[in-house]
């Protein structure tokens, strides 16, 4: 401390900024300092029991079960697969488009590293590396694509991989009937992280356009569809979520005749979706409404339908608009999928609170929970990450 | 156009609902053997009767045992079970509307249940009740040694009451200290604050683990409430009913006779009329049923075990005996001077 003016000609930057805005003047001083201990005495025995203390075997010797769940140890290689099948495509997409997806793919790719070395088997360490590899692999290809001359078909192609992609997933992991090499595997075997996935992708891509048509549906002119919108817009946002998973999981069968059974997975799903839909609807609804009426007028003037309006001036703008609220949504909905634990479904959470009623594991309730914690907080934060992105790539705020 | 287009949107929409009622749903083990599996409503949070274990990658636990003993009776095969975990408000709801076959899910049999909710309770597999956990250096042995202990007990709970209950009856004085929070009791009790603590049998064996040193404390004999928990079916399918039960009896009745999964080969060829019955040597109890096979009991036997080897691989890695320094607990066989009683098979 008392030589620093001699050297504070020449401090690097770091200095400089923890001068600038710690230290600046003794009160300013006597405060960091004050927090400093604060924050110590605050997180210090977290983080001795975190590093020290805290017994973690727990994670690694059920990682599969944390993972995929009860899925057959046989069958994983169709897990691996349907990975490497998306993320091909998703390596692809990077390359050929660029931008958010480029990304995604820096992030995941990095993220299949990180995990490689974490305590898994060599099998699951090379196919983990293969998969950032392959990430990369298609993303160079996909670039290359870019700039040949086949570029327009090459799109066209992958657009249709993409939407073909869901059936392939699920024709993967779920099986096909009578197929000798894809045996069926029941939901009631899907589980853990996977499953969480599932269920909040699917939640999130079916929900999104059932919100839009929804919001649409209550600003409509005819009045019964408005109606319609509006009655299911506020009853279901009138109910808590855990009653409609209730409902769509316990109590269906009570509707349904005879002994029709619709899967577990997909009732979830369905709740999920309707409930999601209802917010999304009200979120894209105050995007609507915060279209100046000029806009519609123009697009009048230059002799634009009232659906081509729709679609190529309001919408686009109004969902520009209200990114940061969907994506909440969206966020919300990625942890509300641990309440799957009313419909039977064991997700990443649930999986964590089978395990700690094994005998073996009974006082390891700590480390998993701050496990599935971080889990949960590196998805949502990845999620919240990518939506900054896209607003800044589409200039939202700034127009 | 539009009209027509309308008219038959709501008519498309109507057709599912003219279905209803057709497709008549057969009895339950017709439909168990025609989906190829059996659909079981478990538990998976409570130690020892179910949870998920990482050496098999699927369901392990006491409760989870008994859904593989009725399917080894019904397709010889321990592995043809769907697991349902439920949570206790679901469960109910979940049997009723024949989302699962049958809920052996540490469920009490009460009245209410019984009759109001219109369920059939199979026998007691496991008979819970609230205990108490003591220090080995105590010398508490008894309920009557506790005069003047110092109790942790969870407030407001049936558990408070029952002890106040238990003191007023055997005319001893208990000073209870109350918490609202579970860890906060198991501290409080491992930090030596009360000389003993109380709950269910079950929650009491797996608190204990959590200790600091598990090896030193051990949970009473006598009980002083009733749980008694038993696999459940819905009304209306008295031979399902039936099939569950004897289900039960043929793990109770096999380790009365003495006969377990190592043994159960050469058992067949035994001489006592009683385990040529139960292994199916004799007489066709298993197509009485319903079952293919005259073999269910051996079968399940030899690839679930008998009631006594069920308890040892679930609740032995609790800690929880079946006999405590000579006293029998109600999970010891009768003969032991527990409640473990087989039916005769004849």
């Amino acid at each position: 401390m008392i030589g620093q003016k001699r050297v504070a000609v020449e401090v690097p930057p770091t200095l400089r900024w923890l001068k600038e805005n710690l230290f600046s003047t003794w009160y300013n001083t006597l405060l960091t300092l004050l927090c400093l201990w604060g924050l110590y005495a605050a997180l210090g025995s977290l983080l001795t029991w975190i590093f020290a203390k805290a017994d973690w075997s727990v994670i690694p010797a059920n990682l599969k079960l944390l993972l995929v769940g009860t899925y057959p140890a046989e069958m994983l290689w169709r897990i691996w697969m349907a990975l490497y099948l998306v993320v091909c495509f998703l390596g692809m997409s990077a390359g050929l488009w660029g931008s958010l997806l480029r990304d995604t793919v820096v992030v995941l790719s990095s993220a299949f590293l990180f995990l490689a070395l974490l305590p898994f088997g060599v099998n699951e360490r090379l196919l983990l590396s293969g998969l950032a590899l392959l990430s990369w692999g298609m993303m160079g290809s996909g670039w290359l694509l870019r700039r040949s001359s086949l570029r327009r078909w090459g799109a066209r192609i992958l657009l249709g991989l993409w939407v073909l992609s869901p059936v392939l997933v699920v024709a993967l992991i779920g099986g096909v009937p009578g197929n000798a090499w894809l045996a069926p595997v029941s939901t009631a075997q899907w589980g853990g992280l996977m499953l969480t996935f599932m269920l909040a992708i699917v939640g999130i891509f079916a929900s999104f356009p059932l919100g839009i048509l929804l919001a649409l549906g209550r600003r409509s002119e005819l009045p019964v569809v408005r109606w319609l919108s509006i009655l299911y817009i506020e009853i279901i946002r009138g109910v808590p979520l855990v009653t409609l998973i209730f409902m769509a999981s316990v109590m269906l069968p009570l509707f349904l005749p005879g002994d029709t059974r619709v899967d577990q997975a997909v009732r979830a799903m369905t709740a999920f979706t309707l409930f999601t839909a209802a917010y999304i609807a009200e979120n894209v609804r105050g995007g609507l409404q915060n279209i100046p009426r000029g806009q519609y007028e123009a697009a009048q003037a230059v002799g634009l339908s009232s659906f081509l309006t729709t679609v190529f001036i309001v919408l686009p703008q109004a969902l520009r608009a209200v990114i940061p609220a969907n994506v909440g949504q969206f966020i919300s909905l990625f942890k509300d999928t641990s309440l799957v634990f009313v419909a039977a479904l064991l997700d990443l959470f649930n999986i964590g609170r089978s395990i700690l009623a094994n005998p073996n594991w009974l006082a390891h309730d700590s480390e998993m929970l701050l496990f599935i914690a971080f889990v949960y907080w590196i998805f949502t934060y990845f999620m919240s990450h990518l939506s900054q992105r896209l607003e800044r790539t589409l200039g939202v705020g700034e127009r | 156009m539009r009209k027509i287009l309308a008219v038959g949107l709501v008519v498309a929409l109507l057709l599912p609902l003219l279905t209803i009622g057709q497709g008549q749903p057969t009895d339950t083990l017709g439909r168990v053997k025609a989906r190829g599996n059996l659909i079981c409503g478990v538990n998976n949070g409570v130690p020892g009767f179910g949870f998920l274990d990482e050496r098999t990658g699927t369901f392990s636990g006491f409760d989870v045992d008994y859904c593989k003993t009725l399917a080894t009776a019904i397709f010889n095969d321990p592995a043809k079970v769907t697991y349902r975990p439920l949570t206790a408000a679901a469960r109910f709801t979940a049997l009723a509307a024949g989302e699962v076959d049958v809920l052996i899910r540490n469920t009490t049999r009460t009245f209410s249940r019984d009759v109001e909710l219109k369920l059939n309770f199979a026998p007691v597999t496991f008979y819970d009740g609230q205990g108490f956990m003591v220090r080995k250096t105590s010398r508490i042995n008894t309920l009557r040694d506790l005069n003047g202990a110092t109790v942790c007990v969870l407030q407001g709970t049936t558990t408070e009451q029952n002890l106040a209950d238990m003191a007023r009856r055997l005319g001893i004085t208990i000073r209870p200290l109350v918490f609202t929070d579970v860890s906060a009791r198991d501290k409080a009790y491992d930090e030596g604050r009360c000389d003993a603590m109380t709950a269910d049998a079950s929650g009491l064996a797996g608190a204990r683990v959590k200790l600091s040193k598990p090896d030193d404390h051990k949970i009473l004999a006598e009980l002083i409430s009733k749980e008694p928990l038993a696999p459940v079916v819905r009304h209306g399918d008295d031979a399902w009913y039936d099939l569950v039960t004897w289900t039960v009896y043929c793990t109770i009745e096999a380790e009365e006779l003495g006969v377990n999964s190592k043994n159960v080969t050469a058992q067949r060829g035994s001489a006592d009329p009683n385990v040529r019955r139960l292994l199916g040597v004799e007489g066709d109890f298993g197509k009485k049923l319903g079952l293919d096979s005259n073999d269910w009991c051996g079968n399940i036997i030899a690839k679930v075990g008998n009631y006594g080897e069920i308890y040892e691989r679930n609740i032995k890695p609790l800690a929880l005996e079946r006999v405590v320094d000579g006293k029998p607990s109600p999970n010891a066989l009768w003969t032991d001077g527990g409640l473990i009683y087989g039916i005769p098979f004849r």
